[in-house]
């Protein structure tokens, strides 16, 4: 009697032990396989440095990526929805002249997250400003404390969305650094497109990437600096 | 024969006040179908754009949750202070105050790019929002003007109805400073971002609030065949003047300060003087329509009776729509300064100043929510007791 | 509001215009097709689970778990003719919502396409 149960719970043991044996790898590498199963951290805080010296007058590469990439009619009337802008500058006392791209800053401490009365303008752990337009009602209180009018409102229906870009009437939008691309490992758009490299992104926690090395031996400015945001994109040569 | 003669004024008031109910529902079903419109076409419908984020249905919903406080001043001089010929009209006012706070906000709500969500306002809450602290104030406000109103009306509760309208007057004062913190917690907008806009808000409030008052309760009254106490209708008119001096006095230190700094000049010369319609809506609409007339209507001697009071209501109340159009559409049309220092222009409206029209939908939308208080207020008054009744005169 | 009671007589038409068309079940266009989350009947029944949840940890957290992810569900279970899982009575969402009188609420911002069809068409 009491031998037969040890044995069964031998044959137990081992076959369970063997499936999970030849199962295990094949869960790991099913995972893998399968796109990003682990979350974004803080160890991460994607930025942009723009060097506006090298950003060509009249040149407009990183808006038409900027669409393309994201689905944006392109149109320029007050009610259409511009994730990325060239700003033409003139200062007034000098009277020196240049361009730059302006989007959302990717602030540290966004007011668009803090007036966002249901929590759909949030910043994710990487420093990626989002709004989840499942949560968004449509308020416009983030346009308005926005210091940076960087956001834009759905004004009509939408049709043919990009899959990697859901975007809907009613809601509010801004740049996402093409986090879809990010999360791929991807670059933003615009970077990528720049033809005179004027978008340099990277990782700004990490001392040692492109992004770092730079800001550390190149003079660079946030915009509004003065608001204390402390903005994931800086400005070199403003 | 005599019988009709003595009836037939009585008809007729009657139907008169089925044809007002009728024309009020008739409005309120056009700006629920301009909010429908809006839903299915989109905000492009409206004047309002990307610059102009918060249009003409801000302007309504914001006059009339200001109002919905301000109103309860009267309520507040009568329970907490004592007075008897306000506490006689607490009742009426309170029944102002819930009209209008649900036509105000129902307007708000109606305005959202994604109405039909508005549950998740309540579902998912963000507690540095100070638009969700508003969800609570402005709910909160519904409750404590009910209970308050209980209070008054049930003879077993009257003992409760003095920390009841405590409690409605503390409430009152958080829920206009709530209200003035939404623009002031705008850092980078030149017009907002200022400390005085929630005081300035409360002391507004009780002039709007009061000419709100006295355009009803002469309704009423003239409605009734009533003539008001001479001696009521003098201390009330001059109330509502100075609460008009008051909020003139406010609105006058927030420009004189900004006038006083360099980086605020500009602004003040768009309001003030260069921007088109906002200075003339400034100082012909608030300034010469909104304070001189009627200070000159109440205070000078050859004025002052009822007719004039009700004028002077109505001006102070276009004076208002006038102040609130200048502060939330002109202070969004004055270009964001992103680039101090430097000129700047693109195709997104940098660095100039923003295109506003109301439009047809979204005038209706603001008009239907003053609808709304209309409907309730009138139903309200013809269903449960609410017109002041005199008690005998006051020391 | 307007919406919502626009919404439910909407409803009961479909329901009352399905329920005398077929008293079946209806027949749905599943695409390629194929088991790979769950089986059928339990997916029928929880599918929207699986969404709501995957789509606050993709929004939210950057986890973006390809199985379970909108864009690949539309991928395999797209029409082979339309590349789409809605506009027909036997699209693969929209048959079935119709059936059941449930509105969808993905598609007013989501891409109703596959994707791999719409890379194709973009270059």
């Amino acid at each position: 009697m009491s031998d037969i149960n040890v044995q069964r719970r031998q044959f137990l043991k081992t076959s369970v032990g063997a499936a999970a044996v030849a199962i295990a790898p094949g869960m790991l590498l099913f995972d893998m396989a399968h796109g990003k199963t682990e979350a974004v951290t803080g160890k991460v805080r994607w930025g942009m440095l723009i060097d506006t010296a090298n950003c060509a007058d009249g040149c407009n590469e990183c808006v038409t990526a900027c669409n393309k990439e994201n689905g944006l009619s392109g149109g320029l009337s007050p009610t259409d929805s511009q994730w990325i802008r060239k700003v033409d500058l003139r200062d007034k006392r000098s009277g020196r002249e240049f361009s730059l791209p302006m989007m959302c800053q990717h602030c540290e401490n966004p007011p668009c997250v803090d007036v966002c009365p249901t929590g759909s303008s949030f910043k994710r752990a990487d420093g990626i400003v989002l709004v989840d337009k499942h949560l968004c009602i449509g308020c416009r209180y983030c346009m308005m404390a926005c210091p940076y009018k960087a956001r834009s409102f759905v004004h009509e229906p939408l049709h043919d969305q990009k899959p990697d870009v859901p975007r809907g009437k009613g809601t509010v939008e801004s740049c996402t650094m093409c986090v879809h691309r990010v999360d791929k490992g991807q670059q933003p758009a615009c970077a990528e497109a720049c033809p005179n490299k004027s978008i340099l992104f990277g990782n700004l926690n990490d001392p040692e990437s492109d992004i770092s090395k730079k800001i550390r031996s190149v003079a660079s400015i946030q915009i509004r600096a003065d608001l204390g945001l402390n903005t994931g994109l800086r400005y070199q040569g403003l | 024969m005599n019988q009709m003669a003595s009836h037939s004024p009585l008809r007729f008031k009657n139907r008169l006040y089925y044809a007002l109910l009728a024309a009020g529902g008739l409005i309120v079903l056009l700006g629920l179908y301009a909010a429908h419109m809006m839903e299915t076409h989109g905000h492009i419908i409206t004047g309002m754009n990307n610059q102009i984020v918060w249009g003409a249905p801000h302007v309504f919903a914001i006059f009339l949750i200001i109002s919905a406080s301000g109103v309860l001043n009267v309520s507040s001089i009568g329970s907490v202070f004592n007075k008897p010929a306000y506490k006689a009209r607490a009742p009426l006012a309170g029944l102002l105050s819930i009209a209008m706070l649900a036509g105000g906000l129902t307007v708000l709500m109606l305005d959202l790019g994604r109405p039909e969500r508005i549950i998740v306002a309540a579902t998912h809450y963000n507690i540095t929002s100070v638009f969700a602290w508003n969800i609570l104030l402005y709910s909160g406000m519904f409750a404590a003007v009910v209970v308050y109103l209980w209070t008054m009306m049930e003879q077993r509760m009257k003992a409760w109805s003095k920390p009841a309208g405590f409690l409605v007057l503390v409430w009152r004062f958080i829920l206009t400073t709530g209200t003035g913190v939404i623009f002031s917690f705008l850092v980078a907008r030149q017009a907002f971002g200022t400390a005085i806009l929630p005081p300035m808000f409360i002391v507004i409030s009780f002039a709007w609030g009061m000419a709100v008052f006295h355009i009803v309760q002469s309704s009423i009254y003239a409605w009734n065949a009533k003539s008001l106490d001479e001696y009521v209708q003098k201390r009330m008119r001059n109330l509502m003047g100075l609460f008009v001096i008051a909020a003139l006095y406010f609105v006058a230190t927030y420009h004189l300060t900004n006038l006083y700094f360099a980086k605020q000049t500009e602004f003040e010369r768009f309001i003030l003087i260069g921007g088109g319609v906002y200075p003339l809506l400034f100082w012909a609409g608030y300034i010469l329509v909104g304070n001189i007339l009627p200070l000159l209507l109440i205070y000078h001697p050859s004025f002052g009776k009822t007719g004039s009071v009700i004028v002077a209501s109505i001006l102070i109340i276009f004076g208002g729509f006038s102040l609130l159009y200048v502060l939330i559409i002109g202070g969004q049309a004055f270009p964001l300064s992103i680039f101090p220092g430097f000129e700047a222009s693109s195709s997104f409206g940098d660095g100039a100043i923003g295109l506003y029209q109301p439009s047809i939908p979204e005038i209706m939308l603001g008009v239907g929510g003053v609808g709304i208080s209309f409907l309730i207020t009138a139903i309200g008054i013809r269903v449960l007791d609410f017109v002041p009744r005199e008690i005998p005169k006051s020391p | 509001m307007t919406r919502l009671i626009a919404l439910l007589l909407a409803l009961c038409c479909c329901a009352s215009a399905g329920a005398t068309e077929s008293y079946g079940l209806p027949k749905i266009d599943i695409g390629k097709g194929g088991e790979c989350v769950k089986d059928p009947k339990w997916m029928r029944k929880n599918h929207m689970h699986l969404l709501f949840e995957q789509r606050d940890k993709t929004v939210h957290k950057g986890i973006r778990d390809e199985k379970l992810s909108l864009k690949n569900c539309i991928e395999c279970h797209a029409s082979t003719k339309d590349n789409s899982v809605l506009g027909r009575a036997d699209s693969f969402c929209e048959g079935c919502h119709r059936y059941e009188a449930v509105k969808i609420d993905c598609f007013e911002c989501h891409s109703s396409k596959r994707s791999s069809a719409m890379v194709q068409r973009d270059h």
